[in-house]
């Protein structure tokens, strides 16, 4: 589902990401970890368009979408969520998570219609599934924290992705909010048959959920595999597992 | 979900007073100013209402997009110029120069757009202000077409003899047939403002104006976005320029120099550029101070001046945001005695 081959990006000199391949199969669920600065923002960035990569080919469902603009590697199906939460504040929930339905059913240059109309049932459907169906009508940059995050998953799946990109999704959130959202994200990506890449600093749920890690340390994939096999590198747990563990 | 859900306020984004036609409601309580009204005062009204549709189609891109134009009195200017030219010196009819106008700012505009989307913030304005002064530039040396400083003088009225078929017009002058083309012409570009905010497409651009970075990853192509609305909010730009050549009888390259740009800002954040009201309201509070202050003294710059300053501090979401946030007030009282 999605191929990574040879990825690499320096700033100034300095390598960020270097020579990193990675495939991840459809419906998968694939962690990346690392310590900070170990590169994986700037990996994502390089995976969905936002940033350039010196060389490398990403290949998302067949299709190479190296190089491409991010709105049209989220057209082909790659769905993202941010480590910062990134939302539209001043529209209300429901607003938001229509502007990306509207977005992705190429609505967008419609100059005819009312945009409050438009879609409001599929807009409710979602919040409902995201647990935010109370909330519709709150200016979303008033939401607590945890409820700002769930709503970027929200606009994420919006566009109906195949495969979703998270920035460490629990980032910031308690014990419970971060179960909660795994239970989540887990049962989500059952529905709908999603296959999930992301990054997350919870070795609890990194091992609770994923089906295969890759570790990134100063730019480059360390190791690659099942838990257990992650789990039992040596130079994993000298590097990264030991100073958590 | 056990994640707690922060208290739901009833407070919505935008206020529930959309259902009203407003446009149309404005349009009819104008309407009968050159029969109850002083020369004077269809004088003014006309002027602020050019200049209410100039405010508004600049808040297409200040207040709905989010994009800082400084130079947005090129495109006015283009307008003026476009109707003006062809009235005055090739002696066609207001039909064909007044879409001509709105369609030759919609070309400036995207010609000059296609660079300044390119850019961002403080860049973009810069970029949309040295663009400005390159129209201004031309309007002011290229003295073959424009007249140069001298502008273009006596632009002719539009032939409205046929409005005397309307009963009841028959008998007014002709500033009053003009003040009703202009209110007409007016009220239709501002409906259409409305509608293009209230649409899908003006959804996207509200997203855009909110999360630049977030927009582009539910899919959108930001730029084309943003330069499809420096296009439109150019051509309706170009349509205020239009009228106002004519208003004044003549279009003179003062018309594109850059302060004008800061006054049609100015209209529109006082005002309040979070609704679609705000801009015409700005633009009428300072067409009005401006005309009564210069009554009364010749400080009115200075005047002027410190009225802005109290009113932008007092009232940060404008004119109309604040009577928004006093109705929001009265009616929480009022909840609140009945409760």
């Amino acid at each position: 589902m999605l191929e990574i081959t040879g990825l690499r990006k320096s700033f100034a000199g300095f390598v960020a990401v270097n020579d990193v391949s990675l495939t991840v199969d459809t419906r998968q669920i694939c962690a990346v970890i690392g310590p900070n600065g170990a590169g994986k923002s700037t990996f994502f960035n390089l995976i969905t368009g936002h940033i350039r990569s010196d060389t490398g080919r990403v290949v998302l469902d067949g299709r190479d979408v190296t190089g491409m603009a991010p709105h049209r590697i989220c057209a082909l199906g790659m769905g993202r969520s941010f480590q910062l939460t990134n939302i539209f504040p001043r529209l209300t929930v429901l607003q938001n998570v229509q502007a990306a339905l509207l977005a992705h059913h190429g609505r967008g240059h419609d100059f005819w219609s009312r945009a409050e109309t438009l879609l409001r049932d599929e807009a409710e459907a979602l919040l409902a599934t995201i647990g935010l169906a109370a909330v519709a009508n709150t200016t979303a940059g008033t939401l607590a924290y945890g409820n700002q995050k769930q709503l970027e998953l929200g606009l994420a799946l919006a566009s109906d992705p195949k495969v979703l990109l998270l920035d460490e999704p629990t980032a910031g959130m308690s014990a419970g909010e971060t179960h909660e959202t795994i239970a989540l994200l887990r049962r989500i990506a059952e529905e709908r048959g999603l296959t999930l890449l992301f990054t997350e600093h919870d070795m609890a749920v990194v091992f609770g959920i994923a089906q295969k890690i890759a570790v990134l340390y100063q730019g480059r994939k360390l190791a690659e595999g099942p838990p257990e096999e992650v789990r039992a590198n040596p130079e994993v747990r000298r590097v990264y597992l030991g100073e958590h563990a | 979900m056990s994640i707690p859900l922060s208290r739901p306020m009833t407070r919505t984004a935008l206020p529930m007073i959309r259902r009203v036609p407003w446009t149309l409601l404005v349009f009819l309580l104008l309407l009968p100013m050159p029969w109850v009204g002083s020369r004077y005062d269809t004088f003014l009204t006309t002027q602020i209402l050019i200049d209410a549709l100039f405010a508004v189609s600049l808040n297409l891109l200040l207040g709905t997009t989010g994009l800082v134009s400084f130079g947005h009195v090129a495109y006015f200017g283009v307008g003026a110029y476009v109707c003006g030219i062809l009235m005055k010196t090739y002696g066609l009819p207001f039909i064909i120069a007044f879409p001509a106008s709105g369609l030759g700012a919609a070309f400036f505009s995207l010609i000059f757009g296609f660079f300044c989307v390119r850019l961002t913030k403080i860049y973009f304005a810069m970029l949309t202000l040295a663009f400005s002064q390159i129209v201004w530039a031309i309007a002011f040396k290229w003295d073959a077409v424009t007249g140069g400083d001298q502008g273009i003088a006596d632009v002719p009225f539009p032939d409205m003899r046929w409005m005397a078929s309307i009963p009841g017009i028959g008998d007014l002058s002709e500033n009053g047939r003009f003040y009703i083309l202009t209110l007409t012409l007016v009220a239709l570009c501002v409906a259409a403002i409305g509608q293009i905010t209230r649409s899908p497409f003006g959804r996207m651009l509200t997203a855009i104006r909110d999360n630049r970075e977030r927009a582009a990853f539910i899919g959108l192509n930001v730029r084309a976005y943003e330069l499809t609305v420096f296009v439109v909010a150019g051509g309706f730009a170009g349509f205020a320029g239009a009228l106002y050549g004519i208003f004044t009888r003549g279009v003179f390259p003062d018309y594109v120099f850059w302060p004008q740009s800061a006054q049609v800002m100015i209209m529109t954040i006082l005002g309040g550029m979070n609704y679609l009201w705000g801009p015409p309201i700005g633009a009428l509070v300072l067409d009005w101070l401006n005309q009564e202050i210069t009554n009364y003294t010749q400080y009115w710059p200075f005047v002027l001046g410190s009225i802005l300053l109290i009113l932008l501090f007092l009232l940060p979401g404008g004119v109309v945001g604040g009577l928004v946030r006093l109705t929001g007030f009265v009616q929480r009282r009022m909840a609140r005695r009945d409760a």
